[in-house]
């Protein structure tokens, strides 16, 4: 056993990745540059979906200032076909995808040739005169009617729209629906997101054209998985590419992606053996930048008039985009286990389609699956709720696990190993004195006040840290989900840490360094955390999917707790005493009952390093690497409840209050925490009330920059209440279960149903994302929903 | 090509530009100075936010030849001799930044506030931030770190 004084872990430190972000010493990867560095730039196709049938880079050639250009023909075979890894039916469409169209352009913002000049100025310029003929074809624009007969096909060469049928089943729902009170029928639109990390994407590549090495640097979340995808569609050998992500400015899922400019830079920094560099602008991130959600949710909730939840059934349709990106077909797959959410029932089915559309391809978005199933799932609950005259809260008391019921196997077949909910709800109805709201807003209606006031409540869920290796298999992923992590300790007692993690906003460096600190009893200013390099950092899976944390971190932990018995052997052999008879606290292992023989874990470091008089047979060496693959999902929760002010007059909604108690384990640093919560919850919020990517009838991207697409400010957010329960994860060392998207996932639910909420004595059942005052009022004035919901049977 | 004299982070540099050269691209991409980003196209996000004689403005809207005569101060020149400024310090402390990249505009932009109201209510300061754009932090512990600053009783931004 490592004897450990928790020193670090649970202390709110400031974090050691700031210096440099404040002070702009910075490193995104538009900042690199070298000698002879040239600029690429990309045309874009104008049309939803059009055949190409002509292309002429000659007179961009002709342009001072630019070294080459070319059409997607000239380089194809060069480039081969961009990777989806998660085709998740065995008959899943899987369209060819070339990173610059050859033939065909599928939708507005396929690429369709390059230009690679001096300055960026310069490859602008010259995109101006590159000719290109096409011929309008008719396109897709809509995944319900995508399938219908007659519809424009996005790949004409598969015969359908239809990417994929997914189905999955437990227990009878026909016959629970058959014993329900009521059986309550809705539909939920999951609007198009633009994830909008605020750095925009850039690649360098830099050849080393004689010995065939490339280093490409990405603003990406993936390195490792990058490096072996970008080797399998190139052809270049994987151990000729080292991949680099600098400082990165955001992901949030949308940098989870191996890109076509990252293989289109590629190549080409290889076909003219000069240094290249691309970067997007915020209008070109738009629509080349992968989207999320978007999605049709049907939802069907079998009960009974006392509230018990006796089955539930989710169809889904869900876009694809128009072609398959890394994770696409498995985005809404993400999703299928957690419908069910934290509640007891003895029936589910779920189901689900893939459809291709002629818009930008959509792919992981922050919670990517989970915050579409939390929403469906929390929404039709209040809506229950509301059928059943019942309060919401009490509705989720009556059916949710019980605290004492853990470790509890789900109709979906996941097994949570811990929870409260009891707690974190009761904790978040007295900060959000609910009692007291639900008061003022009978108050309201009773004086036909024109602002009233409505109440969501969200009791989430999600699975977090992708994932057991296992599943990602039998879920036919084409990876594992392993996280790696190699503590050394250097002559002089300094740490490095080198993480498979790829931190890009998360505070990993932070974060592991408190892990690292109180595992070896070192100072938290010993320890350097490495990342985000394949040279320096080999061995990774990387940042997505709240995974860091509950996998690279407990590596971290363990990586250290070899290292810790490694070092025991040659404190032992240096004290002359035996491994067991060693205590190690406080980073010294000293003889039991006598406390004066001690040896420090630097002295053990410098007599390693020395190896003058270590173990017999024993390897010079103390440090040590760890993989570890889970077992296990975990799976934080907790309690979100927003009031809302609805102005009846100008359909406006005001966000009064805004209080969540969440459970995510054992908080390693609890300023992280909270942070990650509150962006995660302004997310969820702008989805609620404020973002949408809205294409036109021809298949225009009309929220095309950041003046159309409506990332909030800091006015159009409130302040938000937070606090925790804890209950620790027992799947794993730490106790810890992950954070990254938990506030996403929480929090567009507790909005909606607010909204919904105040708006119900008016007759309204749904209002469908974002929440716009325009919206609002219309669904007050018809006096129901916008959406064709049947009403409850009884 | 039009001749400039522009003083950036007290350094003054005389430089030949194009006419249509951004003054967000002269920084960056002829002096170097890659501290302040370029988050958008439509002047919507701020990140790339630094003052112009004393004035906060974006320097994606700005040309090079504008800036002629004019002093330019980054988020690069704001720390001295490793001392950061109380908004840097508070930024820190208050765990106002995650991914970091719209902390420097973020940063122009409080100075500007915090000059035209030492003592802003939470309120203003949010209202005062509206031009600039943060995907990570929602806001709350960047509003913490300006008033932060704002009670110090010198304002020394």
């Amino acid at each position: 056993m490592i004897e450990t004084v928790a020193r670090e872990v649970g202390r709110a430190r400031p974090r050691k990745e700031d210096a440099h972000l404040i002070t702009g010493q910075t490193n995104w990867t538009d900042n690199i540059s070298v000698n002879g560095l040239l600029h690429l730039a990309i045309l874009r196709s104008p049309m939803a979906h059009a055949r190409i049938d002509r292309v002429d880079v000659s007179a961009a050639l002709e342009r001072p200032g630019v070294i080459a250009a070319f059409s997607g023909r000239d380089v194809a075979e060069a480039m081969g076909s961009l990777p989806c890894a998660w085709p998740v039916a065995e008959d899943t469409v899987v369209p060819d995808h070339p990173p610059i169209a050859v033939d065909e352009v599928r939708y507005a913002g396929d690429p369709v040739a390059v230009v690679v000049a001096r300055d960026r100025y310069t490859a602008a310029d010259a995109l101006e005169a590159v000719e290109v003929d096409y011929t309008p074809l008719p396109a897709a624009l809509d995944i319900e009617s995508a399938l219908a007969e007659g519809t424009a096909l996005v790949h004409s060469d598969k015969g359908t729209n239809r990417c994929y049928d997914y189905h999955s089943a437990s227990g009878d729902y026909e016959a629970a629906k058959a014993r329900a009170d009521v059986v309550l029928t809705r539909r939920y639109h999951q609007q198009r997101l633009i994830p909008t990390a605020m750095e925009p994407r850039s690649v360098v590549v830099t050849p080393r054209a004689a010995s065939g090495d490339f280093t490409l640097y990405s603003s990406t979340q993936i390195p490792h998985v990058l490096r072996v995808l970008l080797a399998v569609t190139t052809g270049i050998p994987e151990n000729k590419i080292r991949v680099v992500a600098p400082d990165v400015g955001g992901g949030f899922g949308s940098k989870l992606q191996v890109y076509g400019e990252e293989v289109i830079t590629l190549v080409l920094a290889k076909r003219l053996g000069r240094p290249l560099k691309w970067t997007e602008s915020r209008s070109e991130a738009n629509v080349a930048t992968h989207h999320g959600r978007s999605q049709v949710q049907d939802i069907e909730v079998a009960a009974r008039r006392d509230g018990t939840l006796l089955g539930l059934k989710v169809s889904l349709l869900a876009d694809m985009g128009a072609y398959l990106m890394l994770l696409t077909p498995g985005i809404p797959i993400l999703g299928a286990s957690m419908y069910p959410a934290i509640y007891k029932m003895g029936a589910y089915e779920f189901s689900c389609t893939g459809v291709f559309t002629n818009r930008t391809p959509i792919d992981a978005y922050r919670g990517a699956g989970r915050p579409e199933a939390t929403f469906a799932i929390e929404r039709i609950m209040d809506d229950l709720a509301a059928e059943l005259g019942m309060d919401p809260v009490d509705l989720r008391r009556h059916n949710w696990i019980r605290h004492e019921e853990f470790p509890y196997t789900t109709i979906a077949g996941l097994t949570y190993d811990s929870g409260n909910y009891e707690a974190a709800t009761d904790k978040a109805l007295a900060l959000f004195d609910y009692d007291k709201l639900r008061a003022e807003q009978a108050d309201r209606v009773d004086h036909a006040d024109t602002v009233r006031l409505g109440i969501g409540v969200s009791t989430y869920t999600e699975m977090c840290g992708l994932a057991p290796s296992r599943w990602l298999g039998e879920m036919r992923y084409a990876a594992g989900g392993w996280e790696a992590a190699s503590i050394r300790v250097l002559p002089t007692g300094k740490v490095e840490v080198v993480t498979g993690t790829s931190p890009h906003g998360q505070g990993h460096v932070t974060s592991w360094s408190q892990i690292a600190a109180d595992a070896l009893g070192v100072p938290f200013e010993d320890v350097e955390v490495m990342h985000g390099d394949t040279m320096l950092a080999p061995h990774g899976m990387d940042t997505y999917g709240s995974r860091s944390l509950v996998i690279g971190g407990v590596a971290v932990h363990e990586a250290a707790r070899k290292v810790v018995d490694k070092a025991r052997k040659v404190a032992a052999h240096l004290l002359e005493a035996n491994e067991a008879d060693l205590d190690f606290a406080d980073g010294a292992f000293s003889v039991k009952g006598s406390p004066e023989a001690r040896k420090t874990i630097q002295e053990v470091a410098f007599a390693t390093f020395a190896s003058h008089d270590l173990p017999d047979g024993m390897e010079p060496s103390i440090n040590a690497e760890h993989v570890l693959d889970p077992d296990t999902f975990s799976f934080p929760h907790g309690t979100h409840l927003c009031a809302v002010e609805v102005d009846t007059e100008t359909g406006a909604a005001h966000i009064r209050s805004y209080v969540c108690v969440d459970d995510v384990g054992k908080v390693i640093n609890p300023m992280i925490v909270e942070g990650q919560l509150h962006g995660g919850i302004a997310q969820g919020i702008a989805q609620a009330l404020y973002e949408e990517a809205v294409y036109d009838e021809e298949g225009n991207l009309v929220t095309g920059t950041l003046a159309d697409y409506l990332v909030p400010g800091a006015p159009d957010l409130p302040e938000f209440v937070s606090d925790r329960t804890e209950t620790p994860a027992t799947s794993n060392p730490l106790g810890v279960k992950g954070v990254g998207e938990a506030g996403t996932i929480a929090s567009t639910p507790a909005v909606v149903n607010a909204v919904v909420d105040a708006l119900r004595p008016f007759g309204v059942q749904d209002i469908r994302m974002p929440c716009t005052p325009e919206r609002v009022w219309q669904a007050l004035r018809s006096g129901q929903s916008g959406q064709s919901g049947k009403e409850a049977s009884a | 090509m039009t001749h400039i004299s522009v003083k950036v982070d007290g350094t003054t540099y005389e430089d030949e530009v194009e006419p249509r050269l951004l003054l967000i691209h002269y920084l960056r991409d002829r002096l170097g100075l890659t501290g302040t980003p370029i988050g958008c196209d439509t002047s919507n996000c701020g990140a790339c936010t630094v003052e112009l004689d004393g004035t906060a403005v974006k320097s994606c809207t700005v040309l090079a030849v504008q800036a002629d005569g004019s002093e330019v101060t980054t988020v690069q020149g704001l720390a001295h001799d490793g001392e950061l400024t109380a908004l840097q310090r508070a930024f820190h402390e208050r765990h106002a930044l995650q991914c970091g990249y719209c902390t420097p505009g973020m940063i122009m932009a409080a100075r500007d506030l915090l000059r035209e109201h030492p003592h802003p209510t939470p309120d203003e300061v949010r209202h005062g931030l509206e031009g600039n754009l943060c995907r990570c932090t929602g806001y709350q512990n960047i509003v913490r770190a300006v008033l932060d600053v704002s009670e110090e009783e010198e304002v020394t931004a």
